[in-house]
């Protein structure tokens, strides 16, 4: 059985140099957007679901786990920080630590048990652990249900940051997109992420080479969880609420059309895909449900003629690693 | 007391959807070794059939759960012969993440026509109306469900475990390079099978058409929960599945009579504690 | 030097005259309408809301006064973050001014507070909240149509003093449905009546079986059902197949439109009775009105109170831009001036704006017709009682709107 990023690695030798150059253009690109007359809000919300599906990329690209329910640690560490900050006060530091925390620790909780199987199991279990949070969250009082966290105060980061400003939350939204990043960058590039590729080629090669797969497994899933945990708190100050649509089943599937589309398996696509998606549902606002039946459309598409995503096409053509 | 049995009772017919719609996923997961996400938009195109029989062409209920059963199927024939056929020697998640992708098609292009809001179906006359049987009061068209769909189950399952054609299809799923040298026809049998567990779901749906209303979003929730079902009962068994499907219906009824709030969750709690316990699910083969 | 400040001041000034004269002859609108388009809630306001606010811009002959009224229309699909999502995008891209009808508590609460950032105008019929006009008021909303106090004490009361003394209530699991069962439980229990118990449902719900099977085990004499729209008709079609009000029991529909009788149809909506505060067949003026109105609708329907809260408040709100002299895109201002001016419209009659923002008129408690009263299409409704304006909302003295404390 072909893994399913197989075909989408890169041809030669992923070379660091080609990656860092991607950064620096993408960096200077984000940098100037202020002064484009770019709506900044639409970008913020772009950047926040491109760490979103960069997250989940970390875990199918490169730990072969196909997760179906990443919309749990988005919506998790949503709910969390805008609780934090609307009903306890806190300020916005402590308000991103706390929701990525919770983030962490439903990702120990859930990874315990779904990491137990693998491939469309593993998708399935995911996909039913998430469904099993969103009813309880549907219920429980301090997410307010149907309606939502409203109107979360965005307040001073470091008592010196005004986030209610749009240029300034703008410029932390970068930041911290960046800061996530380069953490899934260089997990990607570490030891610990050769060890998960090798995982992903054959688990049987790396149980008998002595790796304990499964808790190499599980600290990927881990990891995955508590970066999209940090994408949904930070998409508290942006979004200004926390609501159900973050935790529900649709959102987990967005994801996995970002990724998807800007290419599982490589390090720029989840961003480009997030972009592409995110515009997408922004410029066909007005079409209604054609949205969604775009999507199944490019879903449909991408697995059928396209399995290399966009970046992935890109870096094929030019043999190059993106 | 009363309202336990009628709690039970309602158990019993999500549990015959429940039921209808693992077997479907089952028999197909078997054959293709496919996730069907599009399962649940199948199982609601099956209700729009009967819906535009009864409205378009002025063909009622009766006929309709065998008429939309059978369109629904060639319809998704039609899929595995232009789609999920090329997927064959492809990761499995493949499969699920393009049967997705025909979910959101399928649902969108009905929410787009008509909306998210129910349309109404009626029941059909010969079953309107109800019984007091004492404890409670039993409307005779749930009645209904409950027993056609029991009897739908265990026929699919006497055609899979106890026929020729049944035999030459385990073996196909065991051996396909084996059986085709036998001189059958494997893609054909594949399409076949795919339109088999297709028409199962849409059969449901023309069940589920009086009671649910027809909504383009019925399936979309539903199909969730038939995935924690199948994990629960383990992908492998025919009758795993069909004894999971009723058994949860009847666990989440009980549910909604002790302890309501739960009665969204219990599925899924069951179905964590399932694989702590027994990874491969009640019923089935390790994989 | 002297001449240069001179010219500099005289720059200054000549601007400043010319950005006076561009606020005097701003004569432009622009009005979104947010609200279901597609869903449970589609039929009572959505595409018909749009229409009439489209029949208002029409009517109030403000295009041939040199005024240029755009009007957009977008859909919140029931979820709170997609409609301020909306909303946003509306007041920074599409520079809106005025949102109307937005139905859904949860999605208006969201939108009000947001609208109050931005400093625009949100004249709410759609949503029946009466959180918009207390705790959660702002000087930027206006609440037109109905709210949850009106419902509670037009079908509440009127019930529990008939006899139906206690209750068991089936609730929309959001904003809305909790704001009804708390003011229809005061109502009730102000009359004499106790509260049994509830249950709540999601929003959109299909199959109510297992939640009127708790009801019917309640043993209470009503079950109210705090919800709206297609979970109404819903309920109450499954309570008829689960025998429930032939088993003596009454259903008390705290919110029911025509449009949700209509699809029911007499038949089963027969003697089911219920708080409005417009009917289409009341008097000649709002007769004229269905009538236009049904006319350019697509499919043929009659205009609910929401369609014409929506009119009557657009009116209202050119009328304040009118005495204005012109656009101040200043939300807040034209809201203050909307309070200051009495309301006097063809659907509601005249009634005039509270400092909290709730707009108050008459409301009429109606029964639904038995299929051999009806006279012709759409003549559903028997009126039993009019409830004077002062009794129909909040009275001031009770909002805990924070605007009053001054």
């Amino acid at each position: 059985m072909t893994a399913l990023t197989d075909d989408t690695l890169p041809v030669t030798g992923r070379t660091i140099r080609d990656e860092m150059i991607a950064f620096g253009v993408m960096t200077a690109l984000l940098l100037i957007v202020p002064f484009t007359g770019l709506y900044p809000f639409f970008v913020m919300q772009a950047l926040c679901f491109a760490l979103l599906a960069c997250a989940f990329n970390l875990l199918i690209g490169y730990g072969g786990l196909l997760s179906f329910g990443h919309a749990m640690f988005l919506g998790t560490a949503g709910y969390v920080t805008a609780h934090a900050l609307k009903v306890w006060g806190l300020t916005p530091e402590l308000g991103i630590l706390v929701g990525t925390a919770a983030a962490a620790g439903l990702g120990i909780v859930t990874g315990l048990v779904a990491v137990r199987r693998q491939g469309i199991y593993f998708a399935m279990i995911t996909l039913a652990l998430s469904q099993l949070l969103f009813f309880i969250y549907v219920q429980t009082p301090f997410t307010h249900g149907e309606d939502g966290i409203q109107g979360v105060p965005q307040g001073y980061l470091f008592g010196v940051f005004n986030l209610a400003k749009s240029t300034v939350l703008y410029y932390v939204i970068v930041a911290g997109f960046l800061l996530g990043f380069l953490i899934i960058f260089r997990t990607i590039n570490s030891p610990f992420g050769e060890v998960l590729k090798s995982i992903r080629e054959n688990e049987q090669r790396a149980i008998s080479l002595g790796y304990k797969t499964d808790q190499y497994k599980l600290l990927a899933y881990i990891l995955s969880g508590t970066l999209a945990g940090f994408a949904g708190s930070l998409k508290v100050f942006v979004a200004q609420n926390a609501s159900l649509t973050d935790v529900y089943w649709t959102m987990s599937g967005e994801i996995v059309l970002m990724t998807l589309v800007g290419g599982l398996g490589t390090v720029f696509g989840p961003v480009v895909g997030a972009f592409v998606i995110i515009a997408m549902q922004q410029y066909l606002a007005g079409f209604g449900q054609w949205v969604t039946v775009i999507q199944g459309v490019i879903f449909v598409v991408c697995v059928l003629t396209f399995r290399r995503g966009v970046i992935g096409e890109i870096a094929h053509y030019f043999r190059r690693s993106l | 007391m009363q309202a336990l049995y009628a709690q039970l009772l309602v158990g019993l017919i999500n549990g015959s959807f429940y039921a209808l719609l693992s077997l479907g996923l089952a028999v197909i997961f078997g054959m293709l070794n496919i996730i069907n996400f599009a399962h649940g938009a199948l199982y609601m195109m099956g209700a729009f059939c009967a819906y535009f029989l009864l409205n378009i062409a002025g063909i009622g209920y009766w006929p309709a759960l065998i008429v939309a059963p059978i369109v629904v199927g060639i319809f998704g024939m039609i899929l595995e012969r232009t789609m999920l056929k090329w997927l064959s020697g492809l990761d499995h998640l493949y499969g699920l993440l393009l049967t997705f992708g025909l979910a959101l098609i399928i649902q969108g292009v009905f929410q787009n026509y008509f909306g998210s809001s129910g349309l109404p179906y009626a029941i059909p006359d010969e079953l309107k109306g109800g019984m007091n049987l004492g404890f409670m009061f039993l409307p005779i068209y749930r009645g209904w469900v409950v027993i056609f769909s029991l009897i739908v189950c265990l026929l699919t399952w006497y055609l899979i475990e106890r026929t020729r054609l049944g035999a030459n299809l385990r073996a196909a799923t065991e051996n396909p390079t084996l059986v085709r040298a036998f001189g059958i026809n494997v893609p054909r049998m594949i399409t076949l099978t795919y339109g088999l567990g297709v028409g199962l779901a849409a059969l449901a749906g023309v069940l589920s058409a009086p009671i649910n209303q027809v909504r383009p979003l019925m399936g979309a929730d539903l199909i969730i929960v038939v995935f924690a079902v199948v994990v629960i009962g383990g992908m492998g068994s025919i009758m795993g599945s069909i004894i999971t499907g009723f058994a949860l219906g009847v666990i989440e009824g009980l549910t909604k009579y002790f302890y309501p709030e739960a009665s969204n969750t219990v599925v899924f709690v069951l179905m964590v504690l399932v694989l702590l316990v027994k990874p491969s699910g009640l019923t089935g083969r390790t994989t | 030097m002297k001449t240069r400040i001179a010219a500099l001041l005289l720059g200054t000034a000549l601007s400043f005259a010319a950005a006076n004269t561009a606020f005097a002859q701003d004569k432009t609108i622009k009005i979104g309408a947010l609200s279901d388009q597609s869903g449970l809630y589609a039929d009572l306001g959505g595409p018909g809301s749009t229409l009439a606010a489209q029949m208002a811009v029409e009517d109030s002959g403000m295009v041939a006064k040199g005024w240029k009224i755009d009007i957009i229309s977008g859909d919140h699909q029931n979820k709170p973050d997609i409609g301020v999502n909306v909303a946003r995008q509306w007041f920074d891209v599409d520079k809106v001014d005025v949102i109307v009808d937005v139905p859904n508590s949860g999605v208006a609460l969201a939108v009000s507070n947001l609208v109050k950032e931005k400093n625009g105008v949100f004249l709410d019929s759609g949503a029946g909240t009466s959180d918009l006009t207390n705790a959660q008021c702002t000087p930027n909303t206006i609440h037109w149509t109905y709210d949850t106090y009106t419902l509670a004490h037009g079908t509440g009361s009127a019930l529990a003093k008939g006899g139906g003394d206690s209750w068991f209530f089936l609730t929309a699991d959001y904003a809305f449905g909790a704001a009804l069962e708390r003011d229809t439980t005061s109502a009730v229990q102000a009359a004499g009546g106790k509260i049994l118990g509830g249950v709540k449902h999601p929003l959109n719900t299909a199959d109510f079986s297992s939640f009127l099977l708790q009801a019917q085990a309640s043993k209470a004499k009503v079950i109210g059902l705090a919800n709206a729209g297609g979970d109404t008709t819903n309920s109450i079609k499954q309570a008829a197949e689960f025998g429930i009000v032939s088993g003596g029991q009454k259903l008390a529909a705290l919110l029911l439109f025509i449009t949700d009788v209509h699809s029911l149809g007499l038949a089963t909506a027969q003697g089911l009775s219920f708080t409005e505060t417009f009917y289409w067949d009341a008097n000649d003026q709002s007769r004229a009105f269905a009538k236009r109105f049904q006319e350019r609708m697509k499919n043929k329907g009659m205009p609910t109170m929401v369609h014409a809260g929506v009119y009557s408040s657009l009116l209202h709100y050119f009328k304040a831009l009118e005495a204005l002299g012109g656009n101040p895109h200043d939300g807040a201002k034209i809201v203050a001036k909307m309070k200051e001016l009495p309301t006097d419209d063809q659907l509601f009659g005249k009634g005039s704006i509270q400092p909290n923002g709730r707009k108050i008129h008459p409301a009429y408690l109606f029964e639904v017709k038995k299929p051999s009263e009806s006279k012709m299409p759409w003549d559903y409704y028997k009126l039993v009682a009019t409830i004077p304006t002062e009794e129909a909302f909040t009275p001031l003295d009770k909002s805990t709107c924070p605007l009053l404390k001054k």
